[in-house]
């Protein structure tokens, strides 16, 4: 925390304090427990990976990352009501941010599991790489394999990963905000290349998004520094200051707040810096891409948020404009481009897409009802993503078993995720429990009644409405009619299509993934039954700290 | 006890889906679960009946709050408030009592009607779902929930017709339930928009409080989409076909659903919204024809069946017009609509669970022509049967003499013409309600064995019915004939309804007639109905093939051509206009839609060549963007 404390002290620090005297700024360590928890259990984890013997790693990295995620879940929620910054005002925790880390920290017990799994037995589903070190097909990685090495270490990347998330909508200056960005970013870049399977498109969507994350992150930097240039600060408190101030705003200051959009545009997958994301989703091991989806969307959204309730308030009618053009973009793009996917996990990105377009309706609004119905957005679109990719996971191509040198055969195989769409056919016939499970996840993204995304997208919609953005909505209605199409294709090619004779199998999960599936179907139907305490919840979640 | 309300239809509930979901698991215990929830269902309603029993008049109403359904504040005039909240009132104590009660023991009698069939679990679990959306449906305290249970009542109604979906009649008698139960589900949504229009709510006190200030003629439109639902469900003209067939589902199927309480709800939702009939005399009129035509009709069906369950059937049809036709009359008639609602749920569920008895042990043979002295066989049976036909016929002191008297009584104290006419039709209703009733109990319990062979040349071997089937038939014997003489004294039923349905006016009948008189006419036209049945199937020898009748008993055999009515008055046209409609569809919609899917198709195959997989270009792409974005703001701003 201290390397954190100083980058933030250092710029914005006491001016008139003497350049050779370093005074430590006040911490008030109950508000920074979760990040706290969580960094010191990834910390933990790389000593386990260190110290304790292969065999017992797994279950003690698997206890300790659920056990850390749980307890700063708990002092989340006992932070309630918090209202406050802290660490020389780097870090503000109020509402929105107890809201989105709670949500995060939900997301993650979930994805955890899902990373967890490793099958009950007769089939091996480990999602991840034997050695990741070891290049594809050479004979390094074949001994790693008989060797029956695990990649443990995927654990403590995910809580580096998950306590960036959580600093990420708490950062209450701008270079928090980028430390924020890249903590999460780093381990998500390496976790992209772990896949087990097809780990050349793995590798190869790890590079692309680290190249491309860096580049946006270059220009987020830039923008960073812009904005300094302008207000002489990078708190977001001197920036509204220093805007309310000014009368004229300044090139200076327009083109730093573009660049720094460019940056948390990037991360949320919004259209024109979208091209990571469908190649990224389908690349990464399939739990990992639930993560991303998920918590990652969630953590970027805050961080836009804050940016631009707390320290561009003034600024709104320069920047909603460009934003209502990159919600229409993404929208539309998503919708469209959607439609003419055959992979299911291209198609869930692109879905991704465009939930990114609808929950910008929320962030345009600048109403707080436009802050309450994007925080309840976001839990209900990450519930649904992790049980989607989830579903993913599970319908494996079958491998025959090979014909031995005297005439019996090795037992069939399970083999990698059949993603191809026309491998989904009858599915519903296959495995019904499955199918349904998927039903409710994709009726949840087409937003239809019962479901948290019929009640998400009818809090965001109206939400822009009250705040005038009724164009938007016009956009955002024909895009969910479009979408619809796609969605609703999946579930009639599952129920309604004679299953393939060698179709894939549908694998038996072990408890992990069962329990996260079971928790994201069972949230996904009580956010569109009962979704007045959430609702509430998120109302009144929905204020910031200065 | 207020607070356990939502426990009345939660347990129900909860047994289906615990049973649903569940799975084969279930198998073992699941009918225990179904039969424990109903009886839980019941005993609450019990409690929460007594604890309405301690207090008085008004204050009797008790009401729970469980949440609200996306609440959406302040956006125009009307918010839009769906709240999932219990009202129980007088009248829904009532059938809150005569569902779950009635529901019990068909739960129980079920155990042994279906201990032979695999999937008795699952058909378990349908009944709860019933008795929970039923329940539901009456204890709503809005229009937006009473439709929630309204269409879960139809969805389980479905399930249960075509229990036995193996056989193609079953199947397609759901299908056919369900449709027609769709075209006054549409009046029900429709009805619900206008009020929605019209005062801004859902809510029954907000819609009963504005409905005195509003025009007469949308409280017409809305009470003639209400009387149309109410056709729908209750099985009243012209939409009564879909009954007979329904007798496809299991028989206890028919005596909870199709006898006892789905078929009512129409008669509450009417009842339940006088206040919107009370100010709309055209509504209430039509009201009053639609049950008088379907009395009539259903029980003229009635004569001609030699089904024992479509005979029940019709006679349900006929039983359910009497109390629309009350509930038409106003005031005067709701609270008789109601308790021949009550007394016709024991006496209807009897003589169901009777029937289904007989089928039981008549190796599910339905044909009257081929029973015929299985008195001597079946005797807790044949007792029990006796008793609700003698309740049925409106024989003193059976329950059903006190509420039809009483209907028909109200019917002609409307006075006029039309007091004349509809007074008359509830008699002539009442002649050949007590003709079929004696001919089914003659065909199936008197006279001489005409027992068939089955397929495999096995002689039936009719038998007196297990433990678990012949206890609830007890039970409702004892409620047909004492329950119309309980609530008539001290016109106990009328002063518990009056808080919700108004004071009841005196009647005054036309002169020349007097209570007495009228009293003594019914029971006259009773023992003539009765008579002509004797005369008719008691003395002579009752042919084992129907011969073929007069004109009338042919239509009558064809449900007086109901569905060949519905297919000229609706279906016909209805394909005339479909095809219409998909020619233009194909020519003129068509190729718009379809021009711009190609449109969407094909900027989506183009923009998908952007998706090249190069990072470069996905640089250039974010470099472009971020470009445009940096020019956008500061153009925006110069």
């Amino acid at each position: 925390m201290s390397v954190l404390t100083l980058l933030a002290a250092a710029p914005g620090g006491p001016a008139d304090a003497p350049a050779n005297t370093f005074t430590a700024p006040h911490v008030e360590y109950r508000a920074l427990m979760p990040m706290l928890v969580v960094f010191g259990a990834a910390a933990a984890g790389i000593l386990i990976e260190a110290f304790l013997p292969r065999t017992r790693r797994y279950w003690a990295q698997v206890g300790l990352s659920l056990a850390g995620v749980l307890v700063a879940l708990g002092f989340v929620i006992s932070n309630h009501g918090m209202a406050q910054t802290t660490a020389a005002d780097a870090v503000s925790v109020d509402g929105v941010t107890l809201f989105l880390q709670g949500t995060i920290l939900a997301l993650a017990v979930l994805a955890i599991l899902l990373v967890a799994e490793r099958g009950t037995g007769t089939a091996d589903l480990d999602a991840f790489a034997a050695q990741g070190a070891s290049a594809p097909g050479s004979g390094g990685e074949r001994a790693a394999e008989a060797a029956g090495l695990r990649s443990t270490e995927v654990f403590p990347l995910m809580l580096f990963s998950v306590g960036g998330m959580l600093l990420f909508p708490a950062a209450n200056d701008l270079l928090t905000s980028f430390v924020a960005l890249e903590v999460l970013s780093l381990p998500l870049y390496l976790l992209c290349g772990l896949a087990r399977r097809r780990r050349l498109l793995s590798q190869e969507a790890a590079m692309k998004y680290f190249l491309l994350g860096a580049f946006s992150s270059a220009f987020f930097l830039y923008g960073v520094a812009m904005i300094y240039g302008y207000s002489g600060s990078v708190r977001f408190s001197d920036i509204s200051a220093a805007i309310s101030a000014a009368p004229h705003s300044d090139v200076l200051l327009l083109a730093g707040i573009a660049l720094l959009a460019v940056g948390l545009l990037f991360k949320v997958g919004a259209v024109p810096f979208h091209a990571w994301t469908p190649d990224v989703y389908q690349g990464a091991p399939t739990p990992i891409t639930g993560f991303m989806a998920a918590a990652t969307k969630v953590s970027a959204f805050g961080a836009l948020l804050r940016v631009a309730y707390v320290a561009l308030p003034g600024m709104r009618w320069d920047w909603r404009p460009v934003l209502w053009g990159v919600a229409i973009l993404t929208m539309l793009v998503g919708a469209v481009l959607a439609i003419t996917q055959r992979d299911i996990k291209r198609m869930l990105a692109y879905s991704a897409i465009l939930n990114a377009g609808y929950i910008l309706l929320g962030v345009i609004s600048t109403t707080s009802k436009g802050v309450s119905s994007t925080l309840f957005y976001l839990a209900a679109y990450g519930f649904a993503t992790i049980g989607a990719f989830a579903v993913v996971t599970l319908v494996r191509e079958g491998v025959p078993g090979r014909p031995g040198a005297d005439g019996s055969r090795t037992p069939d195989e399970v083999g990698g995720e059949a993603t191809d769409l026309s491998a989904w056919a009858g599915l519903g016939k296959r495995s019904p429990l499955l199918a349904a499970c998927f039903t409710v996840f994709l009726l949840a993204f087409a937003g239809i009644p019962l479901t948290s995304g019929f009640t998400g997208k009818f809090a965001l919609f109206t939400a822009a409405i009250d705040g005038g953005a009724w164009p938007l909505v016009i956009v955002g209605v024909i895009a969910s009619a479009a979408a619809a199409f796609f969605y609703v294709r999946v579930i009639v090619l599952m129920y309604f299509s004679e299953p393939l004779a060698e179709g894939p199998v549908v694998v038996v999960p072990s408890m992990m993934t069962t329990v996260a599936l079971g928790l994201t179907v069972i949230v996904t139907i009580a956010l569109g039954v009962l979704p007045q305490m959430a609702l509430d919840l998120a109302d009144k979640a929905a204020y910031f700290v200065q | 006890m207020q607070s356990f309300i939502w426990l009345v239809p939660g347990l129900p509930l909860f047994g289906a889906a615990v049973l649903l979901l569940g799975g084969k698991r279930t198998n073992a215990w699941g009918h225990l679960l179904g039969c424990l929830t109903a009886l839980g269902s019941f005993a609450i309603g019990a409690g929460l009946f007594f604890t309405m029993l301690g207090k008085h008049g008004a204050e009797r109403s008790m009401h729970q709050h469980l949440y609200s359904w996306v609440p959406v504040p302040g956006t125009g005039q009307n918010p839009f408030q769906a709240d999932v909240a219990f009202q129980l009132d007088q009248l829904s104590m009532v059938f809150v009592l005569l569902i779950t009660g009635v529901g019990s023991l068909i739960h129980i009698y079920s155990i042994g009607y279906m201990s032979h069939d695999k999937e008795r679990r699952k058909f378990f679990s349908y009944l709860n779902l019933f008795l929970a959306a039923m329940l539901v449906l009456v204890l709503a305290d809005n229009y937006l929930l009473l439709y929630v249970g309204w269409e879960g009542v139809g969805l389980a109604s479905y399930l249960l017709i075509g229990f036995w979906q193996h056989k193609p009649s079953a199947a397609a008698a759901a299908k056919k339930a369900f449709i027609v139960n769709r075209v006054g589900d549409v009046g029900l949504s429709i009805a619900v928009m206008l009020m929605f229009v019209t005062f801004g709510s859902f809510s029954f006190g907000t819609v009963f409080g504005a409905a005195r200030g509003a025009t007469g003629g949308t409280l017409t439109a809305i009470g003639i989409m209400l009387l149309l639902a109410a056709c729908g469900k209750s099985a009243q003209f012209p939409l009564q076909t879909w009954l007979g067939d329904a007798m496809e589902g299991p028989t206890p199927v028919s005596a909870l659903i199709h006898a006892a309480t789905m078929v009512t709800a129409g008669v509450y939702l009417i009842v339940r919204s006088h206040a919107i009939f009370d100010m709309s005399p055209t509504a209430r009129l039509l009201v009053t024809i639609v049950g008088a035509i379907t009395l009539l009709l259903g029980a003229i069906i009635g004569c001609a069946k030699d089904d024992i369950k479509k005979g029940l059937a019709g006679s349900t049809m006929s039983q359910i017009g009497y109390m629309i036709l009350a509930a038409g009359l106003g005031p005067i008639g709701y609270a008789f609509a109601i308790m021949h609602l009550v007394t016709h749920g024991f006496f209807k569920a009897g003589l169901f669970l009777g029937a289904g008895s007989v089928m039981h042990g008549m190796n599910d043979e339905v044909d009257m022509r081929r029973y015929g002295g299985l008195r001597k066989y079946m005797p807790v049976t044949f007792g029990t049967f006796f008793l609700g036909y003698l309740a049925i016929i409106g024989c003193p002191p059976f329950s059903g003499y006190f509420s039809k008297d009483k209907i028909i009584e109200a019917a002609f104290s409307k006075g006029g013409t039309s007091g004349w006419i509809l007074g008359g039709a509830a008699l002539l209703g009442a002649l050949i309600t007590a003709f079929y009733m004696t001919r089914m109990v003659i065909m199936t319990f008197f006279g001489e064995k005409r027992w068939a062979q089955d397929a495999e040349g096995h002689e039936p071997h009719p038998h007196e019915s297990p433990s678990n089937m012949v206890l609830p038939m007890l039970v409702l014997a004892v409620g047909s004939v004492g329950a119309g003489f309980l609530f008539n004294l001290n016109d106990a039923f009328v002063n518990w309804l009056e808080p919700v349905t108004g004071p009841r006016p005196e009647g005054k009948l036309p002169s020349g007639l007097n209570s007495t008189t009228l009293s003594a006419v019914i029971l006259v036209a009773v023992a003539v109905g009765v008579g002509i049945a004797v005369l008719q199937y008691g003395t002579r020898k009752v042919p084992a093939v129907a011969p073929r009748g007069s004109i009338i008993t042919v239509a009558a055999r064809k449900d007086l051509y109901g569905d060949a009515f519905n297919e000229a008055a609706l279906m016909r046209p209805g394909q005339y206009l479909t095809r219409t409609l998909v020619y233009t569809d194909n020519r003129g919609v068509d190729g718009a839609i379809n021009g711009l899917a190609a449109l969407v198709g094909g900027t989506s195959g183009r923009l998908r060549r952007l998706q090249n997989g190069f990072v470069r270009s996905y640089a250039l792409s974010m470099f472009g963007g971020a470009a445009a974005l940096v020019a956008a703001i500061l153009f925006a701003k110069l």
